[in-house]
């Protein structure tokens, strides 16, 4: 795969248009191939062929009889599963891609300005105050409220005053996080009950598990949305990363464009970590791993991150709740238990590649 | 083009003022440039140089004053618009970010493009003509970091010519360049110019400025202290006024262009008793040979 990279040099030379088609198709293929494995492995065991004649009769067309309760698994349990996996990870690869750009840095995450800290303590507070046990719609929206609102405080504290930089957002948010983090340890050290401790724990290590078709309606559309939003204004985010005389010198509205991407990876990372608690290091070595291979224009960067970050959460969900069965692996242990040697060993192979901050 | 826009002045800057703080750094600077003229912004350190060229390009947000470019207020018009009109060549790129020549040199077709458009088969055309000019050609698939200061000054340089823009601001273009580069980039500017670029330049080095520039400008403390022709701008004692240096002009023997000699720091009695009595034949100096009106009008 690494060495794979350097032989794909001539990919760059291809027009924005042929290069967004070819790779666009083959991770879109990807996706597909890896959710079809997904759907049928599992404590009930559905053959491919299954799988595939349960998605053709969805569509009207006349397949081989097939079992009911495969059936029910898979539109009830598996699918709505592997649909929200795959939008989270579409919003974690484009927002991470997004905040790269943005910091003109390859260490930016997804939330790097305070969202994940800030989902994860309306999650707490949901749980502690056993408001998560009495309303199914509790924990997503305490999470999304306070992943946005930890997002808007870590911008107010680097607009206050008039002088905006990038390197006090950054700053900010590196301490609203430390922040938030310490309010959510105190949490979880004077929380006496251990029920509500176990459940605060399976959600910072992010889940999957028992994800339904309310959970893909909540987080769906905020995420398609945002997405959309990026893909519009990457053009424009090539230039920003180029700096910001660059980019207005260039037509760019500099402060309306960020302020937008801002907010709009902001919430579509919000969105995913309310269905699904913090996700590590998938928008962090999706985007980075793609960069690598198919350069900096984000035009085709984040769209390929949207679909790259859809396979490998999908991927790592189907290996995290198979490996151990009947127990379950936690998908947020998987990706970062995966996805960080494989950064290390890009990084060594690449080291010349990596663009210099 | 029509008859009107013909006499407009290319760049038309009024009463530019900006300040941060308590600091001013352009206090109502007047720069104008005409079609097809190359105008040199000259100075010392902190005179106003580059914030002059990003308050004439609408990347600053000056407090007072307006820029016009061929009668259009700039203020007036959309960032992509300005974008058409004018490029900007920075000093130095603060990030390149792992963007190949080409794909950098492409970025100045962005300003023409519509929010749902890539680049056609024209955008690309264009910019391998921009690269072929600059000389840049050779590599197209290599990213800007693995280029020398030079190489990526031109592909910079490229990518202003692919934006094709009326008016060409650059920022120190020959700093950080080696002699052979300084003037490449210069000679090709001035041939952009000759065929109907306009354009505005800091440049440091005077004596440059005087061989390739149509008009110098010389800012001191965010003020206009000389505006008209290399002749009439580089005197010693503008010169000393401005820079706090001792100077000699003369004419240059071998390529006839006007010359600067820099002798020392204003007031340093050593370097001045160091001017030989007869160097060139000079047409003014601080030892005080007057400048002949005859060497003043074959000047250019």
């Amino acid at each position: 795969m690494v060495a794979g990279i350097q032989s794909l040099r001539g990919y760059r030379q291809m027009g924005v248009t042929t290069r967004l088609v070819l790779g666009m198709s083959i991770l879109l293929l990807l996706v597909v191939v890896v959710g079809l494995i997904s759907l049928s492995l599992g404590p009930v065991d559905i053959p491919i062929s299954h799988v595939a004649w349960i998605a053709l009769s969805a569509i009207g067309i006349d397949v081989p009889e097939f079992g009911r309760t495969e059936q029910l698994v898979i539109d009830q349990i598996r699918l709505p599963r592997i649909v929200v996996g795959a939008a989270v990870g579409m919003a974690l690869g484009v927002a991470g891609a997004t905040m790269q750009g943005l910091f003109r840095n390859p260490m930016a995450d997804p939330g790097i300005i305070g969202v994940s800290a800030g989902g994860a303590l309306g999650a707490v507070v949901a749980i502690a105050a056993g408001l998560a046990g009495l309303f199914f719609l509790a924990l997503p929206v305490f999470a999304f409220v306070g992943a946005l609102g930890a997002a808007l405080l870590v911008y107010g504290i680097a607009v206050v005053g008039g002088h905006f930089s990038m390197a006090t957002l950054l700053l900010a948010g590196v301490a609203v996080n430390a922040f938030l983090g310490a309010i959510v340890s105190a949490i979880i050290i004077v929380l006496p009950d251990n029920e509500a401790l176990r459940e605060i724990l399976f959600w910072l290590a992010g889940g999957l598990d028992s994800r339904s078709w309310e959970h893909v309606r909540i987080a769906g559309p905020l995420i398609l949305g945002s997405a959309a939003v990026l893909l519009l204004l990457a053009r424009d985010l090539n230039l920003l990363m180029l700096g910001d005389d660059e980019a207005r010198s260039m037509g760019v509205r500099v402060g309306l464009t960020r302020v937008t991407m801002l907010l709009a990876a902001s919430l579509a990372t919000g969105a995913a970590v309310a269905v699904s608690g913090t996700i590590a290091f998938v928008g962090l070595v999706v985007p980075h791993t793609l960069r690598l291979i198919l350069g900096p224009d984000n035009r085709v960067l984040i769209p390929m991150s949207a679909l790259g970050g859809a396979a490998f959460v999908i991927l790592a969900d189907t290996v995290a709740r198979t490996v151990i069965q009947p127990a379950e692996f936690r998908v947020g242990i998987l990706t970062a238990f995966v996805g960080a040697p494989f950064f290390i060993l890009l990084l060594i192979k690449n080291k010349r590649q990596v663009y210099s901050l | 083009m029509n008859e009107r826009n013909g006499r407009l002045p290319a760049v038309d800057a009024r009463s530019l003022s900006f300040s941060v703080e308590a600091a001013t750094l352009l206090d109502r600077v007047d720069v104008s440039a005409e079609r097809g003229q190359f105008v040199g912004l000259i100075g010392p350190n902190g005179a106003g140089k580059s914030t002059l060229l990003r308050a004439i390009s609408n990347v600053l947000n000056y407090q007072e004053g307006s820029v016009s470019v061929l009668g259009a207020d700039l203020k007036s018009l959309a960032a992509r618009e300005v974008a058409e009109l004018l490029a900007l060549v920075p000093q130095i790129a603060p990030y390149t970010q792992g963007f190949t020549a080409f794909e950098l040199v492409l970025m100045g077709r962005y300003p023409h493009l519509g929010r749902f458009q890539v680049e056609g088969q024209d955008d690309d055309r264009i910019a391998r003509d921009a690269m072929r000019l600059t000389e840049t050609d050779d590599f197209t698939t290599r990213t800007i970091e693995t280029l020398s200061g030079g190489e990526r000054q031109r592909v910079f340089l490229a990518r202003a010519v692919a934006q094709q823009p009326q008016v060409l601001l650059l920022d120190e273009p020959t700093s950080n360049l080696d002699v052979l580069h300084q003037l490449k980039i210069l000679t090709l500017v001035r041939q952009l110019v000759d065929d109907g670029l306009t354009a505005i330049a800091a440049i440091h080095d005077l004596n440059l400025a005087a061989r390739y520039c149509d008009r110098l400008v010389l800012l001191s403390e965010g003020r206009v202290a000389a505006d008209g022709s290399p002749n009439d701008v580089l005197t010693p004692e503008m010169i000393e006024s401005a820079f706090g240096v001792k100077s000699a002009i003369y004419r240059e023997p071998v390529t006839g262009a006007l010359a600067i000699s820099l002798i020392g720091p204003a007031g340093d009695t050593a370097a001045e008793a160091e001017i030989p009595d007869q160097p060139v034949p000079v047409l003014s100096s601080p030892s005080g040979s007057v400048r002949s009106s005859e060497a003043t009008s074959a000047a250019r």
